[in-house]
């Protein structure tokens, strides 16, 4: 099967061996209400309230949107505004954790009998894409279109972060049971589980076990960047292409992440939302990486100082992997739901940006053949329609260009601004 | 605590840079020096000296001058120096050689805004206006080994002049028609860098290994030159080994400055190369055309690379009246 090309990272998947451990108690729990794509939620508690562990917090009427719940039991000291990493401001539930950690009544497992009582258990359950980009996972499990495969994102192409791996590794059968539940569910006739050919470990697990099944295909990945992406791992799985302006849904595709997989058999068991998440904790600055299970809310600072970081000498904190994660301006903001790494560095790549050399490195590691450097140049003198014609809005922003440009363009950031110039009609 | 620094992704560490990249092209033109030293003198290394130092010092002052960054700490000045030396004979004065450096950096160049803006190849450029500028000194090619006779070295004619030339006339200048072990080895007369065919090849094997260059253009270059040397009853092997086929096809049709971005695109930039040089040598009045087929080349580069651009995956078509 052909297979789209990428561009070859060192792994770093340094904790793909370190066994997930619970995070202490925060002594702060800072909750936003807009964590991903959709609609903000509004608040639905008041300051000095007692919340439990898996209260609903916050919701929306607006069905792009997920609930948020509380990951501790303790009382609302604040309600504050809360500029959020993509630069809008929403209002942000913090919680003082009491130590009890009592469980809310609300929390009962849901009563699933058709397609529709799943979809809205999922959206009860706050679920949203853990893979990073956090699209709301009740509107991906409920297109319009018939479904005849089901992907599985196992692909964890950025370096360093092992989150999924460790949850396939861990929870192997919370994965499969996950995974015969949506497509039982949703009546789709096959499933891919696309997983990378650097973790050999899980390819065979998942061989094994799924062996006796022949709706199963376990796909090898090439461990080339960026497997993850959505257009990208559903041709190298499928050879289906999406097109311009399409959705997989429209190819008869869906693809969910692992550990989000993992997460709607977890929860349709015991009815706890998504309020806990692992996160792999790594980068230079950290002494003791790990892959840690936090609250979600827990301040970046309480995760660093668990694992041993060297505070006083940071430079850069991402959150998420290296190639399109967000740098985060201020350590005591919190985990997500979309956080899956947290990247701690005493360094960061100071070096000028220089002339294109026109060496065309960019265009031959993008996954979908863009021209990154003539875009760069259509950009610098505002041609419209050049930059129509070279297909920028399909950037997926992968990082590959910058990644790989010897005179250090920020060629990716350059395509992000250029789709802003392009009139919406 | 130190503030955080907030960028754009990605933000993993990058290996390669501009001079990097340069650096592998020195190393690579390093082997066709060394045969220029070993069939031609130690002169050949005294020419691409003037030339390396004249193309970094004017590097350096155009910059100075036009208030821009210094650049001549990504090498690309050192690359443009070699090769512009490898392109002249031995015997060449040294101050022609130092005045080729300085067209191809200031007025090729820089005049163009710099590394990347330039429209056509600063070397092969530079060794046109010397070729036109000072025909006989361009044009003096001392034999191989005649370095050992010190001031008495005797010239004669290239591999190509010598194949249009009758046994008589062969005869009356005392040489022969070169072997093709001679022409693969570099033992015949020409540019001081341009005779080896092995030691360029070992360069350009080394670039393609690095994954500096392509080898689209360089391939498609010299095997369309042996394909219409081959149906014009020529002998492809003696064309492609003699002259600069090589020189050019592996360290000047790969300039990425001038060249088309596309793999598709360098192909029919190596094939324009080979029909141009086809032609020049046997229709035309000069005895050798890769300089100016790369430069006509580089000036098409341009249009090709309209013509070439990538089919992106997942695109839909644009409709007729969209422009």
């Amino acid at each position: 099967m052909r297979k789209l090309k990428g561009i070859k990272l060192k792994h770093r998947k340094n904790t793909e061996n370190s066994v997930t451990v619970q995070l202490p108690l925060p002594s702060k729990i800072i909750l936003p209400m807009s964590m991903h794509m959709g609609v903000p939620c509004t608040p639905l508690v008041r300051k000095g309230d007692t919340v439990k562990i898996g209260q609903k917090i916050g919701d929306c009427e607006a069905p792009f949107s997920v609930p948020v719940h509380s990951s501790v039991s303790g009382t609302v000291t604040a309600i504050n505004d809360y500029q959020t990493s993509m630069g809008t401001v929403c209002k942000a539930v913090e919680i003082e954790p009491d130590g009890k950690q009592d469980i809310s009544d609300e929390i009962q497992p849901p009563v699933i009998t058709d397609k529709e009582s799943f979809i809205k258990a999922i959206r009860e359950s706050g679920a949203c894409g853990m893979g990073g980009a956090g699209f709301p996972t009740h509107i991906k499990l409920n297109p319009a279109k018939e479904i005849d495969t089901l992907i599985i994102n196992a692909a964890e192409c950025e370096p360093y972060i092992t989150s999924d791996y460790r949850e396939m590794i861990e929870n192997t059968d919370d994965v499969l049971k996950g995974i015969r539940l949506v497509k039982d569910i949703l009546g789709i006739k096959s499933v891919k589980i696309a997983i990378e050919k650097n973790k050999p470990e899980a390819i065979k697990k998942f061989e094994e076990l799924t062996k006796p099944d022949s709706a199963f295909d376990i796909v090898t990945l090439p461990s080339v960047y960026p497997q993850g992406a959505e257009k990208v791992i559903i041709y190298n799985t499928t050879n289906r292409i999406v097109e311009e302006g399409k959705l997989p849904a429209d190819v008869g595709v869906i693809v969910i992440n692992v550990s989000t997989v993992a997460f709607i058999y977890r929860y349709t068991q015991t009815g706890i939302p998504f309020i806990t998440r692992r996160i792999t904790v790594e980068g230079n600055a950290v002494r003791e990486p790990k892959n840690i299970f936090a609250p979600i809310g827990t301040p970046f600072a309480d995760i660093l100082n668990f694992c041993n970081t060297d505070i006083d000498k940071l430079k850069a904190v991402i959150s998420g992997g290296p190639m399109m994660g967000m740098c985060i301006p201020d350590i005591n903001m919190p985990v997500l739901k979309t956080t899956n790494a947290l990247l701690a560095f005493d360094h960061y790549d100071d070096r000028k940006t220089s002339a294109c050399i026109r060496c065309g490195r960019c265009a031959d590691v993008c996954p979908i053949n863009l021209m990154p450097a003539e875009i760069d140049k259509a950009y610098r003198i505002k041609d419209i329609d050049d930059l129509k014609a070279l297909k920028v809005l399909l950037c997926m922003n992968c990082g590959s260009c910058t990644y790989i440009c010897p005179a250090n363009r920020k060629l990716a950031e350059t395509n992000q601004l250029a789709k802003t110039i392009i009139p919406k009609n | 605590m130190n503030r955080l620094l907030v960028s754009p992704s990605p933000h993993d560490d990058n290996y390669t840079k501009t001079s990097d990249i340069m650096l592998h092209v020195c190393i690579a033109l390093l082997p066709a020096l060394a045969a220029g030293c070993i069939f031609f003198g130690l002169r050949s290394l005294a020419v691409a000296a003037v030339c390396v130092v004249s193309a970094v010092v004017s590097e350096y002052i155009c910059r100075r001058l036009m208030k821009r960054d210094n650049t001549i700490g990504d090498l690309s000045a050192v690359v443009t120096g070699i090769i512009l030396a490898l392109n002249l004979p031995v015997s060449i004065p040294l101050w022609i050689a130092a005045l080729g450096s300085f067209i191809a950096i200031a007025v090729v160049k820089q005049l163009f805004g710099g590394l990347g803006q330039n429209f056509a190849n600063p070397a092969i450029t530079a060794r046109i206006v010397l070729l036109v500028s000072f025909p006989a000194a361009m044009t003096n090619w001392v034999l191989p080994f005649e370095w050992k006779n010190g001031a008495d070295a005797v010239t004669g004619a290239t591999p190509l002049v010598l194949q249009g030339m009758s046994a008589d006339e062969l005869a009356e200048i005392n040489q022969t028609i070169p072997s093709y072990l001679d022409l693969f080895l570099g033992n015949t007369g020409g540019c001081l860098g341009e005779t080896s065919a092995l030691a360029l090849l070992l360069g350009g094997l080394y670039l393609i290994g690095k994954k500096i260059i392509n080898p689209a253009a360089p391939l498609s270059f010299i095997g369309c030159l042996a394909l219409l040397s081959l149906i014009a009853g020529g002998d492809p092997l003696y064309e492609i080994l003699s002259g600069g086929v090589f020189l050019g096809a592996f360290f000047m049709a790969t300039d990425y400055a001038t060249t088309p971005i596309s793999t598709k695109g360098k192909i029919i930039f190596g094939l324009g190369c080979g029909i141009i040089t086809f032609v020049i040598r046997n229709y035309g009045s000069y005895p050798e055309g890769v300089s100016y087929a790369i430069l006509l080349m580089n000036i098409l580069t341009p249009y090709i690379e309209q013509h070439t651009r990538n089919k992106i995956f997942g695109a839909k078509e644009a409709a007729k009246n969209e422009k």
